[in-house]
């Protein structure tokens, strides 16, 4: 039976606050590393664990961390990435509302790591309870000594701060976010060099997301070989999935990774509603590529997602079922990258404005007979040619609903009329 | 503390001042309702700033607002999971009630209508922003019901609490 770690104290009364939190044990991790481990040997604990960064990408935490660099004349910063816009995605935001001591401690742990005396941790404005709660959880641990100077009566200085974001979805991109933290524009920057280098104000920088930083404790409490004894061993640990969209049980699960994606959409949340059938899922936000229902049968892990060829992504799972109409849910997943786009390079400013007005008329039953053509042919010019991973998500997006359900882009453009609605 | 207060406070966490201008612009949108020219070069100048930086700012990022909007500022989420929910539903139901188009305000000043991209809360989804509270598992019963309580909480509201809608004077 899997034991929940990361959400174990969401039903805990009062959990956001640090009676609560020293009361299941908190901070004893933070103590543990700083009294036994040199930062050095906290980072071998994370490569040994195979921790995974849990924003998207699947790159590995003490790899990264690895790469900043012993001795710098610059300080060394921590950024936490708690900029959650993929749509489908909501697992951070229940994690800084409701456990936020488990976010604290795992940056502190983190920072003293990678050598960093100070950590931003960007959220997204939107999320006010979560921002309230981390304000005072932060002057708490101040207050009690986890954050502050001369930490635990080691010779380890830390403190974070909050920067709220201000509702710009490229901000989850990390050299994007390093340029909004600066107060400038955000938009991904050219790389190398890269962040663990030369990162925000050019100094030393890790960026790490939410989920992965609250991992951080566990391994340095339990071990690595416990948390590599979850799931697959190259993709391991306990994992968050946001279900949501056209099924019975949404909600934020817990569970091993590499676990069937079929016995999370079907067992753990209930399957489609009633009377429907499943569709199509998509199983890590909308930069996924869906999944038709016959594909089901995957491991929720990077790889095995990888080799099907979709991803994990932010395991923002969205079920869509029998009654939607796939043009119709093709056509908002590209208006909402149109939307996003920051605007800086062409094949994605452009390439995605386009995308949107010919999708826009194959759904309203006015497309020509070569649209899906010059579908392919925007999706060739965008995906490769961008700066960062937004327009290939879109472009990939896309053509996963091309290639899954042709037919019914093809009814819409011969019926002239989209026959759901 | 002021806003001059508050907008030192935020430099003080950065080692650059151009850091502070995204918190100095919350703070000044929370002081002044949205951020008019002046505003912005209010903010520039107390952070000694350009003032191109600042403007360039506040016409990038989707929750600063360069015109006013209304008193309760209804921000319905129509992204995907939200929409496989019956936003679209919502949406209509909200325009025919307030009399108002997405992206409108009414004539009293009390309602702004827009559509956002997704709040990050699809488990209660559909979701809707109102101010700084999340209202989710929203269906036309509940809409209904959340704007005759906003309609109820105008009415007695100051007239302080009510200037927020108005554009400041300059």
């Amino acid at each position: 039976m899997f034991e929940p770690v990361l959400l174990r104290n969401m039903d805990v009364p009062d959990g956001h606050l640090l009676s609560s939190y020293e009361a299941g044990g908190g901070y004893q991790a933070l103590a543990k590393a700083l009294r036994q481990y040199t930062p050095d040997e906290i980072i071998d604990l994370v490569k040994q664990s195979n921790l995974r960064g849990r924003g998207g990408a699947g790159f590995p935490t003490g790899l990264k961390w690895s790469f900043v660099p012993k001795r710098a004349d610059k300080p060394k910063y921590l950024c936490c990435n708690a900029d959650e816009g993929e749509p489908g995605t909501f697992k951070d935001r229940i994690i800084m509302e409701r456990d936020p001591h488990q976010l604290i401690e795992g940056m502190a742990i983190s920072a003293y790591a990678i050598g960093a005396e100070t950590a931003y941790l960007y959220i997204r404005g939107e999320y006010v309870l979560a921002i309230r709660r981390l304000e005072q959880a932060i002057a708490e641990a101040l207050a009690k000594g986890y954050l502050g100077t001369r930490i635990l009566g080691s010779d380890f200085n830390f403190v974070m701060h909050i920067h709220c974001g201000a509702g710009a979805y490229i901000c989850g991109e990390e050299t994007a976010m390093l340029d909004s933290l600066e107060g400038k524009r955000a938009q991904p920057r050219l790389k190398p060099p890269f962040p663990a280098v030369a990162g925000l104000y050019a100094s030393p920088t890790v960026i790490n997301n939410v989920e992965t930083l609250v991992c951080v404790p566990h391994i340095v409490a339990r071990g690595p070989d416990w948390f590599r004894g979850i799931g697959p061993d190259k993709s391991p640990g306990p994992k968050l999935y946001c279900l949501s969209g056209q099924v019975r049980q949404p909600g934020l699960y817990e569970l091993p990774m590499g676990i069937s994606l079929r016995e999370l959409v079907e067992d753990r949340a209930g399957g489609p509603p009633p009377g429907r059938r499943i569709k199509a899922v998509i199983p890590g936000g909308v930069s996924a590529p869906l999944i038709p229902e016959r594909g089901l049968d995957v491991g929720m892990d990077f790889d095995s997602l990888a080799a099907a060829g979709s991803m994990l992504g932010s395991a923002g799972v969205i079920v869509i079922d029998d009654s939607t109409c796939m043009v119709k849910v093709a056509t908002r997943i590209i208006e909402f990258f149109h939307h996003e786009s920051c605007g800086k390079c062409t094949p994605c400013r452009e390439g995605l404005n386009w995308v949107v007005k010919v999708l826009r008329r194959v759904e309203a039953g006015q497309g020509a007979p070569d649209d899906l053509e010059q579908l392919e042919a925007l999706c060739k010019g965008i995906f490769g040619n961008t700066f960062c991973a937004l327009g290939d998500g879109a472009a990939m997006g896309l053509r996963a609903a091309l290639a899954h359900f042709e037919h019914e882009f093809v009814a819409h453009i011969e019926e002239r009329r989209c026959s759901f609605h | 503390m002021n806003m001059r207060e508050m907008i030192e406070a935020a430099a003080a966490r950065y080692p650059d001042r151009r850091s502070a201008i995204m918190p100095a612009l919350l703070i000044a949108q929370k002081e002044h309702g949205h951020l008019p020219g002046p505003v912005l070069e209010e903010v520039a100048d107390i952070l000694g700033v350009e003032r191109v930086w600042v403007y360039e700012l506040a016409t990038f990022y989707t929750l600063f607002h360069t015109e006013p909007v209304g008193l309760f500022h209804l921000q319905l989420c129509d992204n995907l999971s939200c929409m496989l929910r019956r936003s679209d539903d919502l949406l209509r139901h909200l325009e025919t009630v307030l009399g108002i188009e997405k992206g409108g305000t009414t004539p009293d000043g009390l309602f702004t209508l827009s559509t956002v991209e997704c709040l990050g809360a699809c488990e209660m989804a559909p979701v809707m922003q109102v101010g700084d509270d999340y209202h989710g598992d929203l269906d036309i019963a509940r809409i209904d019901a959340l704007v005759d309580r906003l309609r109820a909480a105008a009415g007695q509201a100051t007239g302080a609490e009510l200037a927020v809608a108005e554009p400041p004077g300059e």
